[in-house]
């Protein structure tokens, strides 16, 4: 993958994301309404949603301890903090400001680990406002240029967001992707966010720039409207480009603002930086400090949940697999690692174990309904080479099919009655017999034959017999 | 006329009834409105059913509040549920909103009658009421003068009779100069004391709601009404309602009364004459006279005429036609968002929002909004040294006594010089009241003000009683 994201003639890709997550309250920010998406538009509002006179903000501590939990499983320092507003006009932002944290956020200086070791500086975890959503109707874009008129759903306005911003420690596109699934499985792990991309619970700003590497970082363009993991990869792949060629071609990077199309692939000017708003942050002067003692803070982090990377390592090392390999990272990412763990404890055979759950329990959630038992009892049958493995597969279907059961008893209704070695040895001599050109070619060296071999020899068992078993014997009989 | 305290303890113990003391207030009302115009809406309807229910409350034996069949005013920039809240303001007519401010609810808790809601400068942006989108509010003592502002209205409406208590908002002034120029008592109390929540808002850190009334206790009894912690508000002190009749009697004996010698000038002799005179009322009831200096006072109108305008820049944004109020129609969205507000304010309104939104804006806040932000930090602590050898601190409320209509309406600086004042408290977040004492030229009202520091409620109404005794 990374091939791809290799810009040529010595040209580095320099990454920076800002991600916003939309925080799993029950209720808003700074009031009551419900924080549901999907509801009809504009049902969960009220007084200081809508921004009207007179309403004030009143910070939902749900919310500050989610945001906490984010900071903390992200490494960050939890700090003293103040609100500021910042404000422009649009429409779907109620009161022509959004409530967010300026020079002083909650979370600092934390980091993130991407496979390979390679550590992203978090510079910042942030609280503030969602805004509502807009659609506009009529004209050629779907933006509000052009449009005939525009709704407004407000049941978003208000809603509890975090922003991540990276450090720009991100070097290639698969770099970012790896970033961003990390940084999910990290929020779903700790509770915070539903991180549903496709919901907009969890979006992504990709700020690219590109340089020589020992000169000064590029000029940078951030990417709106990236929704997806893949999308990220994408939209930097086509920038990274878009920028080498534009300064190769003898133009220069402006500052701006660029929009994602997910349907062409590529970016286009949203608005430049002399187009920028002057936000005029200043101090929310409805809202005080926030300052969370030292033993909230300890008690949310002492509540913490073990963290994925942490899991997969564990996972990796219970059942020797790779840390970063697809078994450990599908396995947490669903949340069944604990259910490895009670296969290999009812006696099962851990590697095995952890890649049937990778492979067959995409459905199964975190407490499949195959006991670890009966799942166990499959792999040692496997291990112990009582059934083949093509047999195996077929059995742990049923197995999922039927919700559990015995085994063996599935096995045997199949007729997978296993062969025992010396019943495959009778069949491997009558094979030598039978194919005595193939095993003299292997005997004379000529591995490929050994397939031929084994093939007549499967045939004959009618799959029962275990192909490692085969070989092994043929092997052992070559002089 | 009767005193609040009378209506509330009649009505209870049903020797007065609410009907009949609201159809008085009512009378007074369309007697002499027209020349006054002290309302933006007069609600007449609601006040006679609220006052029945209070009526037959009492006759059905049940339990009512501490300000029963009290006629009160609102200024109209406090929400009230479903009748029209408009700040005086064209881009807020005919805006209902959907829900009580909590001073409204704690009032309706209380058994209060609410007769209507008084004119105010549009958005509480005025010392005069001149800027009252639906035309100014006359002084009841002469109807040739302004009564002051920003809430003229809810001045003259206790000084006319037409209700026996209101509320109005501080944020410079807006309650004790329009208090002084009127003759009665307005009282800023405490930041974080009173609720904002639905104060529609000026500027945020300097807004407080505070009563005005006919004497010192009908005010202290309404404040206490007011005050407590609100969770609605996150700038709410959490602590109990202000306990405040109780101490009126106590007197000043041994107190120490600041005098400030680095006043700043263009005070009229006839207010600094009633000034002199407080000072030797209270010392001959047992007070000390002690000088202070507020070196930073001289900041304070220039530092307040940033932080309010950048407040009031961002808080006014909303009012952008797209979900309530007024809408002009246009083009695009950004012609309709400046025809909807070209049309909505006021001149003044106007000159603050860009006064504002340049103070704050990059290259330019540290130098104007950064620097009001300091002046706000030093006069906090000069008072703070001041408040180590004194009690309470007299100053006049208003530099002179009411003005005549469009006097100052073309000179926006000597408007704005009418709040030299009481500005510096707001900055502090202190509580200060303004008290009739006696009268200055042309017999006009002269009021004093009594400054304290932080929850120093007690103290200041000690010194506004002792101060009312001696008048």
């Amino acid at each position: 993958m990374s091939e791809v994201a290799a810009l040529p003639n010595g040209w580095q890709l320099i990454v920076g994301l800002e991600v916003h997550v939309e925080l799993a309250t029950k209720t808003k920010m700074f009031s009551a309404s419900a924080n549901r998406f999907g509801d009809e538009p504009n049902t969960n509002i009220d007084p200081v949603t809508l921004g009207l006179p007179g309403a004030l903000p009143v910070l939902n501590k749900h919310a500050i301890e989610l945001a906490m939990r984010i900071g903390l499983a992200l490494n960050c320092k939890v700090q003293p903090c103040t609100f500021h507003r910042k404000n422009y006009f649009y429409p779907d932002l109620p009161k022509a400001f959004q409530i967010t944290q300026y020079d002083h956020p909650l979370n600092v200086d934390g980091h993130l680990m991407l496979p390979g070791d390679v550590r992203i500086g978090i510079e910042r975890a942030h609280l503030e406002e969602d805004t509502g959503k807009s659609t506009h109707f009529g004209g050629a874009s779907g933006r509000i240029h052009g449009s005939d008129y525009s709704l407004i759903d407000f049941n978003r306005a208000g809603v509890p967001l975090v922003e991540i911003v990276s450090r720009p420690d991100i070097r290639t596109s698969e770099q970012a992707r790896q970033y961003v699934a990390e940084l999910r499985s990290i929020l779903l792990a700790v509770g915070a966010s539903d991180a549903k991309m496709e919901e907009g619970s969890m979006r992504c700003d990709v700020n690219v720039s590109v340089h020589k590497p020992g000169t000064p970082f590029g000029t940078r363009c951030e990417i709106k409207n990236v929704n997806s993991i893949r999308s990220v990869g994408r939209a930097i792949d086509y920038e990274s480009r878009r920028q080498v060629d534009l300064i190769e071609s003898g133009g220069t990077i402006r500052q701006e603002t660029r929009h994602w199309d997910d349907s062409t692939g590529r970016t286009e000017t949203l608005r430049t930086k002399e187009d920028a708003d002057d936000y005029r942050y200043f101090l929310e002067p409805d809202l005080v400090p926030l300052v969370p003692d030292q033993s909230w803070i300890d008690a949310v982090r002492a509540a913490l949940p073990i963290l994925p990377a942490a899991r997969r390592q564990a996972l990796a090392e219970l059942c020797g697999v790779d840390k970063d390999g697809e078994s450990a990272i599908v396995v947490v990412e669903r949340g069944q690692d604990d259910y490895v763990r009670e296969v290999i404890s009812a006696g099962g055979d851990a590697r095995r174990a952890v890649i049937y759950v990778q492979q067959a329990f995409a459905e199964q959630g975190a407490s499949p309904k195959v006991s670890a038992k009966d799942l166990a009892a499959l792999t040692v049958l496997e291990r112990d080479s009582k059934v083949t493995s093509t047999q195996a597969k077929t059995l742990l279907t049923d197995l999922i099919e039927a919700g559990g059961g015995d085994v063996a008893a599935m096995a045997t209704k199949r007729g997978f009655e296993a062969l025992d070695t010396s019943a495959v040895e009778a069949m491997v001599d009558a094979a030598i017999a039978a194919e005595a050109g193939a095993w003299q070619k292997y005997c004379n060296g000529e591995e490929k034959a050994l397939g031929a071999l084994v093939g007549a020899i499967m045939k004959s068992s009618k799959g029962k017999a275990d192909g490692k078993v085969i070989t092994a014997l043929l092997q052992a009989k070559r002089p | 006329m009767q005193k609040l305290v009378e209506i509330a303890s009649g009505v209870s113990g049903g020797t007065l009834s609410a009907s009949e003391v609201v159809e008085e207030y009512l009378k007074r009302i369309s007697a002499r409105e027209s020349e006054i115009h002290a309302f933006n809406l007069v609600t007449a309807d609601q006040a006679r059913h609220d006052a029945g229910k209070i009526d037959n409350d009492v006759k059905a034996g049940k339990k009512v509040g501490a300000l029963a069949g009290v006629p009160i005013a609102l200024k109209d920039n406090m929400c009230t549920r479903g009748v029209e809240t408009t700040c005086s303001s064209k881009i807020l007519q005919g805006w209902k909103p959907p829900y009580d401010a909590t001073v409204v609810t704690k009032l309706r808790n209380a058994g209060a009658v609410i007769v209507g809601k008084t004119n105010l400068d549009e958005f509480a942006m005025g010392s005069s009421t001149e800027n009252s989108a639906f035309g100014p509010t006359r002084n009841p003592h002469d109807i040739s003068r302004v009564p002051g502002g920003s809430s003229g209205g809810s001045a003259a409406a206790v000084a006319a009779g037409f209700a026996a208590a209101s509320l109005g908002s501080d944020t410079g002034g807006s309650i004790r100069q329009p208090a002084a120029l009127c003759g009665v008592v307005g009282v800023k109390p405490t930041y974080g004391t009173v609720s904002r929540y639905g104060l529609v808002a000026f500027a945020s850190s300097l807004d407080q709601i505070g009563p005005f009334a006919s004497d010192v206790r009908d005010a202290a009894t309404l404040l206490e009404t007011i005050s407590g912690h609100d969770p609605m508000d996150s700038t709410s002190i959490p602590q109990p309602a202000l306990s405040l009749v109780s101490v009126l009697d106590q007197g000043v004996k041994g107190m120490r009364i600041g005098r400030v010698t680095d006043l700043p000038e263009g005070c009229e002799p006839d207010v600094l004459e009633r000034l002199e005179a407080a000072f030797d009322a209270l010392r001959s009831a047992g007070a000390t006279i002690v000088d202070v200096k507020l070196p930073s006072l001289q900041y304070c109108l220039t530092a307040y005429y940033l932080i309010a305008p950048a407040e009031a820049s961002s808080n006014l944004a909303r009012y952008d036609g797209v979900r309530y109020g007024n809408r002009v129609d246009a083009a695009d969205l950004n012609s309709m968002y400046a025809a909807t507000r070209e049309a909505g304010f006021g001149e003044e309104v106007k000159r603050r929002i860009m006064l504002g939104t340049y103070a704050l804006s990059a290259g330019y806040f540290d130098a104007y909004y950064g620097k009001a932000l300091k002046v706000r930090r030093l006069i906090s602590d000069d008072f703070a040294r001041a408040y180590q050898s004194v009690d309470t601190i007299l100053t006049p409320t208003s530099p002179s006594v009411a003005f005549k209509f469009g006097s100052k309406t073309d000179n926006p600086l000597a408007m704005y010089l009418c709040d030299v004042f009481t500005i510096p408290t707001n900055l502090a977040g202190h509580p200060a009241m303004s008290v009739p004492f006696g009268v200055g030229a042309d017999s006009m009202p002269v009021g004093i003000q009594v400054l304290a520091s932080t929850l120093g409620e007690q103290v200041m109404f000690k010194v506004a009683a002792e101060l009312e005794r001696a008048s």
